[in-house]
């Protein structure tokens, strides 16, 4: 599966993506985001307010505690500040 | 339906009177144009703005299909710049075209009010004090809120 992080996330990991295979036992946005952190000292950072991360799934926004099964690419970020 | 998502500038003046060009007969437009703010006590010299562009698009379009569907919408158009932009610079433009003008109004702000919490773009200023990127603004999700009670009031 593949990871997008976008804006100060980005910035902070110094990647835009990656491409992970979590174990089975991830079964969430919430579980994805905790495994991301146990990996490393950047990550656990970076989202150590993980309530403000908001995550999209293959281009929909979803909450922290949709299935990340079947998904393509899942796309973490900070609150978005646009128009 | 159009939905452009841009680095290059555009004009506001010529894009509005492109969208009017094929009015259909229709008694109403209405074009919102958001600008890069410039303070000059904060002094902005650049404001950059990321972007998920596919994400943008397909979030962008649905929106507009929701306000087609709740206002009769007969059309419109946003375009969304990202990259690096200079105060006084146009950053995003709705225009609408509806029967009557409340539809156009109510269609307008609903696009921008969404647009603004839910399209995945996020501001950067930089200037004389160093770079940061913009906080959230809660007001913005309380812009969106009040779409869902005007929902239950009809």
């Amino acid at each position: 599966m593949k990871i997008l992080y976008f804006a100060w996330l980005r910035e902070r990991l110094d990647r835009g993506e990656e491409e992970v295979s979590p174990p089975a036992d991830v079964r969430t946005i919430a579980d994805l985001i905790g495994w991301l952190r146990s990996r490393d000292e950047a990550a656990d950072l970076a989202m150590q307010k993980p309530e403000i991360i908001r995550a999209a799934i293959d281009k929909k926004i979803v909450p922290h505690t949709a299935p990340i099964a079947g998904a393509a690419v899942v796309a973490l970020f900070p609150p978005m500040t646009g128009g | 339906m159009a939905v452009r998502i841009q680095t290059e500038p555009f004009d506001p003046g010529a894009e509005t009177n492109l969208f009017l060009e094929a009015s259909q007969g229709a008694g109403a437009a209405v074009t919102f144009t958001g600008l890069v703010r410039s303070d000059p006590r904060a002094a902005l010299t650049t404001l950059t703005l990321e972007t998920y562009k596919e994400m943008a698009i397909s979030q962008i379009t649905a929106l507009e299909a929701e306000a087609v569907a709740r206002f009769g919408l007969l059309r419109s158009t946003v375009i969304h710049r990202y990259g690096a932009l200079r105060p006084g610079e146009p950053i995003v433009q709705v225009m609408t075209l509806a029967p009557h003008r409340q539809a156009a109004f109510e269609a307008a702000q609903f696009l921008m009010d969404h647009l603004k919490t839910d399209a995945p773009f996020w501001k950067k200023e930089s200037g004389v004090h160093g770079d940061h990127w913009v906080e959230h603004n809660g007001g913005d999700d309380d812009a969106k809120k009040r779409w869902e009670r005007y929902d239950k009031r009809e």
